[in-house]
């Protein structure tokens, strides 16, 4: 895994500090040209995973991308499933049983539709959870994917009805069937590490925010110190810059002076932030173990 | 350890199920649909126990409280048996459709001594918070306008299966979306004494309108306007922002940032300065136990619980509620009055030429000269 991680938000029009930036960003965004332009830079700057959610514009990154491997070969995706709003707003529509109908794939009707009939009918959870994942993967197809991620909403959805058997399928499905390592992002790590233990999920994969002000990190910054400090779990930083409340060096310092934090994940838009970012890291971690 | 049962299993009712449970003061001991196909899956992979009925759950567990998240009318008859059984309540909003039910309940639940509490969760949003603190201590002066807008992409196609796209069943964008900016209004500033000029408007919805606009007048001529669209899908989520304007200054508020504009200072007050002064959500915003979709939906659980601990009276109550579906139904009585007609002037009032002049016209002249248009459009 990379130390540094491109995340996705700032094209995707998520910003929790203002409404009005994230339209702004939004606008710039619309065309995936102008993503792809981010995303070069961030390739030129020496990074090399994109950890992006499934919205369906990612579909066409992916397309680029593939279309020219020789331009970016070492540039691997970390997907992040599903994108919850997708999931929210049609079951507002739908109610949750046609959201979920309306995500299971359309072709092969005799295959993979009628599995997912079925799957619905006999309340086969695995069965529809792995519909559900690959028609989410399928535009990553033939892409390097290593790990990939349950995102936050679907985390601490399942993790407060406590259905922990579904990390477990989660976890299954991807390996087995995409040869990637599970990730599960959180706003709640150290209940969730304490959960996938249980389920005998060792040493997990988690992204969580990290931050110095303790920005949506639940069960208080004291327990993530504490998880920190166990070594019980890999730890990805999410959302060091609590949104822009924190400036950068301060934040970075947070992060980068302990080790067992593997890697952080940051997005940004332009190729001055991004490269100082990029070195603000570097610099802080090479500082902190003494290099 | 407080017993807690939920009764309707959408969307908000899932949502509730994993924020209580993750609760540490609660135990879920039961939950209801009519779907069992949710219920077997739920009681298969968590153990919860689960009823198709909600007089049956009433009936078999012993229970401290209950959530009520079923479509809109089917509110008052669970919260009815409910309170009957001397049950503290949480219910979705919006309180029922009926404000005369609704603040019967109201009055049941208070003359029992119960929580009651309706999910009018905008309301746990830290800077809505920070805006009431603010305008009750008249920071930026007398109010006297206020701007509430609701935009969210909920109905962007003329389908729609579910119970939110029926009138019968409390669908629409007035009921469903507009009661949360009413709610904040009523919360922030007053509830308004009159409404004028409602328009409901349809897009792409058969049964039920999609955007509502409205003039809210209150006490002291504040003046008020309301706009609420759930077929904009330029936000990415619902998304509500309240602006007020006062003698001393502006705020504009929502659910990211607090925005407070002051012409002077006259006493110093914490770091406010004249001019603009920022606060974001960040800064605001008190950490909860358990996050899933935002601190507010936990805060309001968390508040719920407390306030059976405590005894202490909710922020947003049936009465409050009921407060907010009064002035959605005079909402919608208004809509339907006849509006002031723009009556085109006719041909002969363009070849009236008026000289130019060089400063402007006596009064007198202008009311002659309206005088003449006027008689000229009606022959």
């Amino acid at each position: 895994m990379d130390r540094i991680l491109f995340g996705d938000n700032q094209f995707f029009g998520v910003n929790h500090m203002s409404e009005e930036k994230a339209r702004t960003q939004a606008m710039r965004f619309q065309d995936t040209a102008a993503i792809i332009e981010v995303l070069d830079d961030a390739y030129a700057e020496g990074i090399r995973t994109f950890m992006c959610t499934t919205h369906e514009r990612i579909s066409e990154v992916c397309e680029h991308i593939r279309a020219n491997r020789e331009k970016y070969p070492e540039f691997k995706f970390y997907p992040c499933m599903p994108y919850a709003h997708k999931y929210a707003n049609a079951a507002a529509e739908l109610g949750v049983l046609g959201a979920i109908r309306s995500f299971l794939p359309e072709e092969n009707a005799f295959g993979a539709a009628l599995k997912g009939g079925l799957s619905l009918a006999r309340k086969d959870i695995e069965g529809l959870a792995s519909l559900l994942i690959d028609a989410e993967m399928k535009m990553f197809a033939d892409l390097p994917a290593p790990i990939i991620f349950l995102q936050n909403v679907a985390t601490d959805f399942l993790l407060g009805l406590g259905f922990d058997e579904a990390f477990r399928i989660f976890a299954n499905h991807v390996r087995e069937r995409y040869r990637a390592e599970p990730g599960f992002i959180t706003m709640n790590a150290p209940l969730l590490c304490d959960r996938l233990e249980r389920i005998g999920i060792r040493n997990p994969l988690i992204c969580t925010n990290l931050n110095k002000i303790g920005f949506r990190m639940s069960g208080g910054i004291d327990a993530y110190e504490n998880l920190i400090a166990s070594g019980r779990c890999r730890l990805i930083a999410m959302s060091v810059f609590a949104s822009g409340a924190l400036p950068p060096r301060e934040a970075l310092e947070y992060v980068c002076s302990r080790p067992r934090i593997q890697s952080i994940v940051f997005g940004a838009s332009s190729r001055r932030n991004i490269a100082q970012t990029c070195g603000l890291i570097q610099q802080l971690t090479s500082a902190s173990s003494g290099a | 350890m407080l017993r807690a049962a939920i009764v309707g299993l959408g969307k908000m009712g899932l949502s509730h199920h994993s924020i209580l449970n993750a609760h540490p003061e609660v135990t879920l001991k039961a939950v209801c649909d009519t779907s069992s196909y949710v219920l077997d899956m739920l009681s298969k992979y968590t153990g919860v126990k689960t009823y198709t009925d909600h007089e049956a759950l009433l009936s078999k567990e012993a229970l401290d409280c209950i959530i009520v998240a079923t479509p809109s009318s089917f509110h008052a008859d669970i919260v009815s048996a409910a309170i009957e059984r001397g049950l503290h309540v949480f219910c979705e909003k919006p309180f029922g459709l009926d404000p005369q039910v609704g603040y019967r309940l109201a009055d049941s639940a208070e003359h029992k001594g119960l929580i009651n509490q309706v999910g009018y969760h905008y309301r746990f949003v830290a800077a809505f918070t920070e805006a009431k603190r603010l305008l009750d201590r008249k920071l930026i002066g007398e109010l006297h306008h206020i701007r509430a807008e609701a935009y969210g992409p909920v109905v962007l196609r003329p389908k729609g299966s579910t119970w939110r796209s029926r009138k019968s069943e409390g669908g629409g964008c007035l009921f469903d979306y507009a009661c949360h900016a009413i709610d904040l209004v009523n919360y922030l500033a007053a509830r308004p004494q009159a409404v004028s000029g409602t328009v409901l408007n349809s897009v792409f919805s058969n049964d039920v309108d999609d955007e509502i606009y409205s003039t809210f007048h209150f006490p002291k001529g504040v003046k008020g306007q309301l706009a609420t669209n759930w077929s904009d899908e330029t936000f990415r989520k619902m998304s509500v922002k309240l602006c007020f304007w006062g003698t001393n200054g502006r705020i504009n508020v929502d659910r990211q940032e607090i925005q407070v504009y002051l012409r002077s200072l006259p006493e110093p007050f914490e770091d406010f300065k004249p001019g603009w002064n920022l606060r974001y959500t960040t800064d605001l915003t008190r950490p909860v136990w358990f996050y899933m979709r935002g601190e507010e939906y936990s805060a309001q659980i968390d508040h719920f619980v407390q306030c059976i601990k405590t005894g202490a009276t909710p922020i947003s109550t049936f009465r409050t509620a009921t407060d907010a579906s009064l002035v959605a139904t005079m909402m919608r009585d208004d809509a339907a009055k006849p509006y002031t007609a723009v009556v085109p002037l006719s041909a002969p009032a363009l070849s009236i030429t008026v000289q130019p002049v060089a400063k402007a016209p006596p009064k007198s002249l202008v009311r002659t000269l309206v005088a003449r248009l006027l008689s000229a459009g009606e022959t």
